[in-house]
Formats: structure tokens, sequence, C-alpha cells
């Protein structure tokens, strides 16, 4: 086990390389540069001045130079600093931003998987019944609902008519003064509604799948024997079968962790969440390359781990895959 | 050997088939119609007939892992549909059930071992610590090798997988066992040494089988008496030997006839039948064997023939007008 971890973490770094390389291109192809949004709206930036500014960010430079100069510096761990007007630390933006992202998206992947699981297990033992037809189109409409059209109706609904709800941002301004159960309860009322409703849009995959799942399962003969052996229904459903068609779900459970870290640009921008989506776009329309980039790499870095997780917990959950 | 155990009443299993969203417009299949037959204890009750005659829905509603839908299973003279949810949890202790798919019926995240003893564990049947002692030595009795206690099903052969399965309905030392064609996924030299374990077994534990095959040739060497069903209806029930030496009813006859021998002599003319199976969502009215009977006389069209004793042999009893 321990070799294979090591051989996927070695396999890794062409990979991260690879990854850093393609971004990079793309992004410094992209038409405009820092330098430009700079100076553009100031009359008083002649030609010298964009190009000391040129130089001094080495962007004067060939492509491959640049990259060259860039990796260098990543390798040391300096991610560099923005080139933004704040010009702060690439690493400290990220490392405000992507706490903010982890909380609501594992707090709503928490919430999706509490509610999914249950779900699928019910439609699928009780398949076909007014119950599972009434669940599955509830759960669909939720998928079909766009997520900002569904955010701006409970906006509107919660926030504005009925006013129970904040309706962006994380905290309220008072925030500050609060006692600590306070600030718990500000918080939590602030992620409320962001949390439920991305929560409401991966509900219906993850259920169907469950469902699919468990229904591929229960008519398997081990599920007969289990209530032949003369086990309780309960033991059977949960016991038996569940455990087993828990298997197909983690695999989706895998492909949403690069989301759980990338953020939604949408969802961070109606919800003003500062989270890592709001900040990637805000980098990509500035140019702020030391940014963008920075964000990429913690993100592939992430998602790889994310992804080894994945293949980890698989063969813990699935003995016919351990061993090789 | 007279004591019926088991007992069917009657018994009907009709499915529905698939409709449209709202399950509506399918029609019903009556996968078991009528069965009524016993098994008395200690002997064994062949139970034959082609893909689709409802043997194996039989054998399940024998366990009541079905629901009949009209009819009743008697064990030990108790109605399984009267029995509350718990007391039949208690009582699935006495009767337990072998897969044709000895893969698919043994969970495949739990080892060995935990396969074996869980029954074990829910009916209380042995004190924790000697449970794991108990298991070994079952493994044992059925042919497996102490040291595979804590291996995964995957990381067996067909035939040690039955042995698996075997095991685990052995685990809770039950007197009436379902066989639902324990052999047919297997080779047949491994065939063999599994249907001589059940046999061994049944001496030394006094157990009584309804032993579900197509293969009439497996059959012949377990049962004590057979059951040939056609269509979801017993055609035919007689003991063994007199089955094999003089069947009576048309269909029996045609499929003892396809049995390929080896011996030149004792070979029977060969009786072909003529057309399919009928489709049992839409079976001929009158005995549903006479589209395809040699025999069939305007009778058969009609009437459905009941299973009744033979006049010359009170214990052979066969669904025909004519026989």
């Amino acid at each position: 086990m321990l070799a294979y971890l090591l051989r996927r973490v070695a396999g890794f770094v062409p990979l991260l390389l690879g990854i850093t390389l393609i971004s990079f291109l793309v992004i410094h192809m992209a038409p405009g540069s820092p330098v430009e949004l700079m100076t553009d709206m100031n009359p008083e930036a002649g030609p010298e001045i964009r190009q000391r500014l040129e130089e001094r960010y080495g962007l004067d430079q060939p492509y491959h130079v640049q990259y060259w100069m860039w990796l260098k510096r990543i390798a040391t761990g300096d991610f560099g600093r923005s080139l933004s007007s704040d010009a702060r630390p690439v690493i400290d933006k990220i490392k405000e931003a992507l706490p903010v992202t982890l909380l609501l998206n594992v707090l709503s992947l928490f919430l999706v998987i509490s509610l999914a699981i249950p779900i699928g297990i019910y439609s699928a033992t009780h398949p076909y019944t007014p119950a599972d037809r009434a669940t599955t189109v509830f759960v669909f409409l939720g998928f079909a609902m766009p997520t900002f059209w569904l955010a701006l109706l409970c906006m509107l609904l919660f926030g504005v008519v009925l006013g129970w709800l904040p309706i962006s941002g994380l905290k309220s301004l008072d925030y500050e003064t609060l006692s600590w159960s306070g600030k718990l309860a500000d918080r939590a009322a602030h992620l409320l509604m962001p949390v439920t409703i991305s929560a409401i849009t991966s509900l219906a995959g993850l259920s169907r799948y469950m469902r699919s799942s468990m229904l591929e399962v229960v008519r398997q003969d081990y599920i007969t024997t289990a209530r032949a052996k003369g086990l309780s229904e309960r033991a059977v459903i949960y016991g038996h079968a569940a455990r087993n068609a828990l298997l197909p779900v983690i695999t989706i459970l895998g492909l949403s962790i690069p989301g759980l870290i990338g953020g939604s640009v949408i969802f961070e921008t109606i919800f003003a969440i500062p989270g890592m989506g709001r900040l990637f776009y805000t980098s990509v329309l500035m140019r702020d390359y030391p940014t963008v980039m920075g964000i990429l790499v913690i993100g592939a870095v992430l998602t790889l781990l994310g992804n080894l997780l994945a293949d980890v917990m698989y063969t813990v959950a699935d003995p016919r895959l351990r061993k090789r | 050997m007279s004591t019926a155990l088991l007992k069917t009443v009657s018994l009907v299993k009709s499915f529905s088939a698939a409709g449209n969203l709202f399950g509506r417009g399918g029609g019903t299949v009556h996968a078991v119609n009528d069965v009524s037959l016993e098994i008395k204890s200690g002997e064994t009750l062949g139970i034959v007939g082609e893909s689709g005659s409802g043997k194996s829905t039989l054998g399940r509603l024998m366990l009541r892992l079905l629901e009949p839908s009209a009819g009743r299973v008697e064990f030990d003279g108790v109605d399984l549909a009267s029995l509350p949810r718990r007391e039949l949890r208690r009582l699935r202790r006495r009767m337990q059930i072998v897969f044709q798919d000895p893969y698919a019926s043994l969970n495949p995240r739990m080892r060995i071992g935990a396969i074996i003893a869980e029954g074990m564990r829910v009916h209380d049947l042995a004190p924790r610590a000697e449970v794991k002692q108990q298991v070994l030595d079952l493994m044992e009795r059925v042919g497996l090798s102490r040291d595979v206690f804590d291996r995964y099903p995957h990381e067996f052969s067909g035939g040690q997988r039955q042995r698996v399965g075997i095991a685990r309905a052995l685990a809770v030392s039950p007197s009436f066992i379902v066989a639902d064609e324990p052999v047919s996924a297997l080779d047949v030299s491994i065939g063999a040494q599994i249907l001589n374990l059940f046999i061994d077994l049944q001496e030394e534990r006094k157990l009584t089988y309804a032993f579900i095959s197509h293969d009439l040739r497996v059959i012949e060497h377990i049962s004590h008496r057979v059951a040939v069903m056609y269509l979801g209806r017993v055609v035919e029930l007689a003991p063994a030997r007199s089955i094999y030496t003089s069947p009576r009813h048309p269909y029996t006859q045609a499929l003892l006839s396809a049995v390929p021998t080896v011996e030149e002599k004792g070979r029977v003319e060969r009786v072909v039948l003529g057309g399919e199976v009928p489709s049992p969502l839409n079976p001929p009215p009158g005995c549903a064997f006479h589209p395809r009977c040699p025999l069939a006389e305007e009778r058969c069209r009609i009437e459905v023939p009941e299973l009744k004793a033979q006049r010359e042999d009170a214990t052979h009893q066969s669904a025909c007008h004519l026989r």
C-alpha cells in the first residue's frame, strides 16, 4: 500500500508540470495584459512607464523564460505577489479565500450526502410507489432549476419579503461586536441559503445514483441470502445492501472534489462570498498572472490528492480491489 | 419418513408484468399456479422443469422469501403466512437456501468467516467465544481449509464458493434446505463432488431437501421423489424410481427421452417436442401442455387436468386427462 502511494505521488510531478505549462500558456496568450489594464485609463502613463512596468514584472521576456522563472520561484514555495493594486502575496489571498469555499462546499456536500443517500435507499426499497415518484419529481425539479435563478428567488423570498435571512456576504457588519454564540448564529444565518441551494442541485444526481445502485444490489442473491439467514429487514438493507450500493457513489464523490476546492463563480458572485471562485474570476479579468497560476497550482494539487484519496477509499470499501 | 415437514396448499404466485408509467396495462404472469405438494421429513424432493417453469419461484415461496399470491405454505404444521415478522425470522433458522450462482449469493464485502458466522450470531446459536471454532469445524466439514477464514469470496473458485454457501446454510443447523440449482453453474466433476456432499450431509444431519434443477440426471441421483413442473404447474409427482422407469405424463416422457445416454440398450425412442414453451403471460387454455402434446384431444384444450394418483400406483400422481 505504501509503495503504491509513493508511486502515485511520484506520478503527480510530471502531471503537475503539464498542468502548469498548459495553464501558463493559455493565460499568457489570452488577449490583454496586466500592464495594459493598469495604464490604459491613466492619461499620464506613457510608453516608457508601460515598458518599465513590463520589465519590472518580467513580462518583456519570452514565454519559456517567464515560465522557467515562475517555476523556479514556485519550487521554493514562493507564489509571488498579486499584480492587482493591493500587491499582496498570492499565498495570503488564497489562504483567505480557500477556507471560505471549503467551508461552504463541505457543508453543502455533507447536506447532500445526508439527504441523497437516505432518499436513494428509500426510493430503491419502495420503487414505483407514489412516494418514490414524488421524490423523483421533486429532486428533478431541483436539478432542472438554474442555480442563479433559484438563488435570486430565495433571496427575494427569505431576504427581502420575509426578511428572515441575510442575502449576501458571510457575516454582518456588527459581527465583531457579537458574543461567540451570536457570531455562530450570524455565520449560520449567512451560510444557510447558499449551502442549501447549492446542495439542492447536486441532490438529484447523487440520490439517483444511490437509487439505481441500490436497485441493482437488492436483487442480488446475497441479499436474499441475508434475508434467508433471518436478518431483520433493517440489517439487510443497511448492513448488506447499502454498503455495497455505496461503492459507485464513492466515485461520484471523488469526482466532486475539484468543485469543492474551485468553488463556483456564479454562486459566489450572487451571494457575494469571498471564495476561490470569485478570486479566480477577478484575477482572470485583471490578467493577474501570479494569482491565477497560484490558484491553479493549489487547485491542481488538492484535486490530485482528492482523487488519490477517492482511490484509496475505494480499496478500503471494496475488498475485490485490494492487492495488485 | 412419514410426517410432512413442508406442505404447500394450492400455492399461487403471480407477477404483474411491467406496464406503463402508472403501472397499468401490464399482464399477469402465473409463475407458480395451484401447486399442492408435501415434502416428508428426511426426504429429498427433486423439482425439475425447463427455464421459466416456476421451479425457483416455488423454492422461494416454500421459504417465504416471496409472498404467495394465494394458497398456503405450512412448515412443520405452522402456516408461514400467519406468522408475524419476528416469529418468521426465528423460524428462518430451520429453513435455509443454497443458490445457483455461488458468487452472487455471497456478499463481496464480507470475509468467509463472517459470512458463515452471521447466521449464528443473529440467532444466538453459540456463545461469542465459540462461534469461530464452530465456523472452522463447519468449514472443515464442507471441505474448505481452515486458513481461508479471513478470505473474501472473490478469491475462490466456483466449487469452493458453493462450499461456502453450503456451510453458511448449515451454520444455523436447519432441518430443511432449498437447493436452487446448486450444481448447475459448476463443472461436472465439481458438481458431482458438491452433490455427494449434499447427500452425505443429509444422512449426517437428517436434512430434508427441496432440490431444484433442470438436469434430470442430477435429480435422479439425489431425489427420493420428483416433481416435474411445466408453466407453473406440477404435471407429475412420483417416487424417483417410478418416474424414471415409467413416466406417465407426455411431457415427462418427452423430457426423459431427451436425456443423452451412453448405453446402447435401454435407449428410448426420442420424443421430439414441436413448438416453443408458450408465453406464461398468455398461457393456453385447458392443459397448458396441449399445443405441444402428441396425444392432445378436444378435452385437453378446455379442461385443466388435475394432479391425481394413478390407478395402479397411488404414490404416482400425474396431471393428464389421458394417462
